[in-house]
């Protein structure tokens, strides 16, 4: 679910802030956008090259077709329009880890445009504008730190150079941090269902820029921008749109101006600092880049690449409420990833209650994972044995206490839930009718107050004598026989 | 047997016949250049190693009876803007000075599987950057035919060593004129493709969208054996055509006879030398005489032509040679105490005057607030230019102009003056704005004995068509 920060901010009456975000997003491809050298994370520096993304002189780009598909995937995803035409643009600066002194992007014609998401605010719905989504290279590493030599030398990896990349630009449509926080976390599970990317920010995998101003309530005008970079995660985008907001409403209010500027965030003091003025800004003298020619994705091809477009989140989540009677909770929770989903929906299909399986999901398997430390991936319970186990109370064989103890044994040993119960020896539900009796006998005797309370009309007290004889009986004994002996003998 | 005078053909067929051995024929090439080349300096790097090692393959094919392939044991000379595994590239730069290259250019690699030597990379303009091959950071190159004179640029080595015997055949490379022009004034033929007939992978780019690879010879049918090796899809160039590769040695022997030949008045008006115009008026006469029809066309835009060239062409070299930054390779200066100093001094001492020139030209032009006045006007330019030639070929099959305003000028003549440097390409840079071929030959020499050149261009990928008038007037004069 949706979660807010009670942000001084949002309260803030008197101005309120407009933001967009750019956000950059690696493709899980194998090989470089424009040479056929891998993408491998973490291998040694320098290994994943070769002229093309070293820029030594005379090679040339060749697109990588999946790249394509990738990059046009994610926008449809996005609800954008693919152009059917569009065109590579050379984005000139100079830095050390950029080894042609460009950067091959998509500039005045990219992939594709006009796409929105909807996101969950304060109960409602907001579609936030996808401005446009464009393909580009990722540069190299500058490694300042980590070496020997490391005080007077920094050390370029360019494994990266080259990894194919498509940028997000959204609207100016984003009203709070809070708005910012619920886009990016919508953003990044559309992107992971449809597999173009890992989405790690850790790894870079996930970058993200913020432009932010303030204006006035009910100005129309935007104020002056700012541009927040080298934020990498979403709660410090949170927090540095939060900062940003407050300084740039001091700044106006002590009868200063707002500076077009870009500023850098340090998440360690929660602030932001200026890195360079629009008149130290580059000019990057964008044009076409004439090494490639103009990438055409047709109607055909389009279509191709549509049919392998997942279902997404949203659309997924209103599907299985329907199909299983769960809450929207239970729906947020579980498509919190697309195998978490695929394989709750599996074990709710196999299983005779949904409901219940969305409960044990939630009630017994995340907590256990969440206290280990596990993904969902790594569950030693698969949903197969959530579903069996499922079925197991649904049908009384065990009691939910036995559930959970055996699920601690799972988690103990390792093991999914049917070996496990089948090595605790398939512990029966006592149905020996006769040593409940005794047991039941004794308890109702042993309780003459509540058999009192039972026969004057308070029939909700069985549920008392159903746990005694439970807990005299260890567990072992089926809760719906005891309860039938039971209702016998005080109603009797 | 002059083994240094051979074309390609009689080479080919000497090394065959076992008349002499691809390895004798590539020791009298290094002869000849050791004891010709230091008065011309067409040669930068010789890469006898490579060479020899070659010439010995091609001799044991011969010793097993095998056919030679088509350049099997010629002696060729590669411009120094073409990579080459393994030996020093300069570019004609001194910020690449100690470059040696991990890969091959896709052009040089092809020569190499047919067969072809290659004794050594060729002197050139800075970056290609020049018509006169004094840009050359090493060395000037001088023309043959008269050692005071310029051999034309940018590919002046490679035109001069054909000129001289010490190479058969040569690529060069040709972004406003670099391959026709030297071959007008240094006396031999030099094709400029079609943009995408040759695979650029591998040049070190000037302008990408001009560049272009092709061949030297001291015939047209060389130029067209070398073309029929080099010619052809490669899937490293997104922008290399997949059109099929005629057989040009073939194609250039079928008769001109009732071929439309275009002239344009655009290219005989003012500033045309008149010794070149009457040698090129009598070059249209004879190929009326071999029964060609001689029809005016006009190309009314080719005034634009020079303007337009040098704001695509800077634009593209500002961007191409922003990777000779001192980081990874080539030229880094020493003793600097900032990034940026250091990208400013390996880029002012690793680069010569013409290439700084136009990097600031070319960065002025895309700079924002420029662009749309420079660039794109000058990229809509091109499109009327391109519009002018097909035009113009609906209603011929190929159109002749001079090569050159002037035959070969001294040494020193224009190198304080580069406005007056860069007339000297306004023959030549339409066919590289339209993209379409365009070949030069001699036609006769000025009183001086100065070579002069005549220009056909053809349509897109109509090479075969200009090798073919190019062969009828080479045979019939």
């Amino acid at each position: 679910m949706p979660t807010t920060l009670d942000s001084p901010v949002a309260a803030n009456t008197k101005y309120e802030p407009v933001i967009g975000l750019e956000v950059h997003v690696q493709l899980l491809t194998a090989t470089k956008i424009f040479c056929s050298c891998s993408t491998r994370f973490g291998n040694p520096p320098n290994t994943n090259v070769c002229p093309v993304c070293l820029g030594h002189p005379g090679p040339l780009p060749v697109l990588n077709k999946k790249a394509v598909e990738f990059a046009t995937l994610a926008a449809m995803a996005l609800n954008c329009r693919i152009n059917e035409t569009s065109i590579f643009a050379r984005k000139n600066y100079f830095y050390p880890d950029l080894p042609k002194g460009y950067q091959i992007s998509q500039y005045d014609k990219p992939l594709a445009e006009h796409g929105f998401i909807e996101i969950k605010i304060n109960g409602g719905t907001k579609k936030i504008g996808i401005t446009r989504l464009h393909m580009e290279e990722d540069a190299g590493k500058s490694l300042h730190e980590g070496f020997p030599d490391s005080s007077e030398k920094t050390g370029i990896d360019l494994n990266r150079s080259g990894v194919p990349l498509i940028e997000i630009v959204s609207e100016p449509d984003i009203a709070s941090p809070d708005e910012a926080y619920e886009y990016l976390t919508r953003l990044k599970e559309i992107i992971l269902y449809t597999a173009v990317s890992d989405c790690n920010m850790e790894e870079g995998s996930l970058r993200c820029d913020a432009n932010v101003s303030v204006r006035p309530r009910g100005q129309e005008k935007f104020g002056t921008k700012a541009e927040v970079k080298n934020v990498n995660s979403f709660r410090f985008i949170r927090e540095a749109l939060v900062y940003e907001i407050a300084r740039q409403i001091d700044v106006i209010e002590s009868g200063g101006k707002v500076v077009q500027e870009t500023r850098l965030y340090n998440s360690n003091e929660g602030k932001t600092y200026s890195m360079r003025s629009k008149e130290q800004a580059h000019d990057y003298r964008y044009f076409p880049e004439p090494d490639l020619l103009p990438l055409v994705v047709d109607a055909n091809w389009q279509a191709e690449i549509r049919k392998t477009l997942p279902e997404l989140p949203e659309a997924r989540r209103r599907r299985m409420m329907a199909d299983y009677g769960i809450t929207e909770g239970d729906a947020y929770t579980l498509t919190l990833t697309k195998f978490l989903a695929d394989q709750f929906e599996e074990a709710a299909k196999a299983a005779k209650n949904p409901k219940r399986v969305a409960n044990l999901v939630q009630g017994e398997l995340l907590g256990r994972l969440k206290a280990k430390g596990l993904e969902i991936e790594q569950s030693p319970i698969s949903m197969k044995g959530v579903a069996e186990s499922a079925d197991l109370v649904e049908a009384g064989t065990i009691s939910g206490k036995m559930l959970k103890d055996l699920y601690d044994l799972c988690f103990e040993r390792g093991k999914d839930f049917p070996v496990v119960y089948e090595e605790e020896g398939r512990p029966k539900q006592s149905t020996d009718t006769s040593a409940l009796e005794k047991i039941a006998d004794e308890i109702i005797a042993a309780n003459p107050k509540q058999v009192e309370q039972y026969r004057a009309g308070k029939k909700t007290v069985i549920g008392f004598f159903v746990g005694q004889v439970m807990k005299a009986s260890k567990g072992q004994a089926n809760p719906q026989l005891i309860n039938e002996l039971l209702t016998k003998k005080l109603e009797g | 047997m002059d083994l240094n005078s051979l074309s390609i053909a009689s080479a080919r067929a000497a090394v065959q016949e076992r008349k002499t051995s691809a390895v004798a024929l590539a020791e009298a090439f290094y002869a000849k250049i050791a004891s010709d080349d230091p008065k011309i300096g067409a040669y930068l790097t010789l890469s006898q190693e490579r060479a020899l090692a070659k010439a010995a393959e091609m001799d044991a094919l011969v010793a097993r009876g095998e056919k030679l392939p088509a350049l099997g044991g010629i002696p060729v000379g590669i411009k120094d803007v073409l990579v080459t595994q393994g030996v020093k590239t300069t570019a004609g730069s001194k910020i690449l000075s100690n470059y040696i290259p991990p890969y091959d250019c896709t052009a040089v690699a092809r020569m190499e599987a047919a067969g072809a030597v290659v004794l050594g990379k060729l002197n050139c303009d800075e970056f290609a950057m020049g018509s006169s091959n004094e840009n050359s950071a090493y060395k000037p190159v001088h023309n043959p035919r008269d050692l005071s004179r310029v051999p034309g640029g940018s590919s002046g080595g490679s035109a001069a060593a054909v000129a001289a015997n010490t190479a058969i055949a040569t690529l060069g490379t040709d972004t406003g004129g670099s391959i026709r022009q030297p071959a007008s004034f240094c006396g031999v033929v030099g094709l400029k493709p079609t943009y995408g007939r040759v695979s650029r992978y591998g040049l070190i780019a000037f302008a990408s969208s001009l560049d272009n690879i092709g061949p030297f010879g001291k015939t047209v049918q060389d130029v067209a054996t070398v073309l029929g090796v080099i010619a052809g899809r490669d899937p490293m160039d997104s922008t290399s055509a997949e059109v099929p590769v005629p057989d040009y040695v073939a194609e250039i022997e079928k008769p001109v006879k009732g071929m439309k030949i275009g002239v344009a008045k655009e290219y005989l008006g003012e500033g045309l030398d008149a010794e070149v115009r009457s040698a090129v008026m009598a070059a249209i006469e004879k190929l009326a005489k071999l029964g060609c029809e001689i029809v005016e066309v006009s190309l009314p835009h080719t005034k634009y032509a020079i303007p337009t060239y040098y704001i695509v062409a800077t634009a593209e070299a500002s961007s191409n040679l922003a990777r000779f930054d001192g980081v990874r390779y080539g030229h880094r200066a020493q003793g600097v105490r900032s990034l940026s100093e250091m990208y400013r001094r390996s880029r002012e001492q690793g680069f010569g005057a013409e290439v700084k020139r136009r990097i600031m030209l070319g960065t002025y032009a895309l700079s924002a607030g420029y662009y749309d006045a420079y660039y794109l006007k000058a990229q809509k330019v091109r499109t009327l230019l391109t519009r002018d030639f097909e035009e113009a070929f609906g209603k011929v099959d190929a159109i002749v102009a001079p090569t050159c305003p002037t035959p070969a000028f001294k040494l020193g003549d224009k190198v304080d003056d580069p406005l007056a440097m860069y007339l000297a390409d306004i023959y030549t840079v339409t066919a590289n704005l339209a993209g379409i071929p365009g070949v030069s030959i001699p036609c006769g020499e000025t009183k001086e004995k100065l070579p002069i050149g005549l220009q056909i261009f053809g349509k897109h990928f109509a090479e075969a068509t200009i090798l073919r008038v190019a062969n009828a007037y080479e045979k019939g004069a």
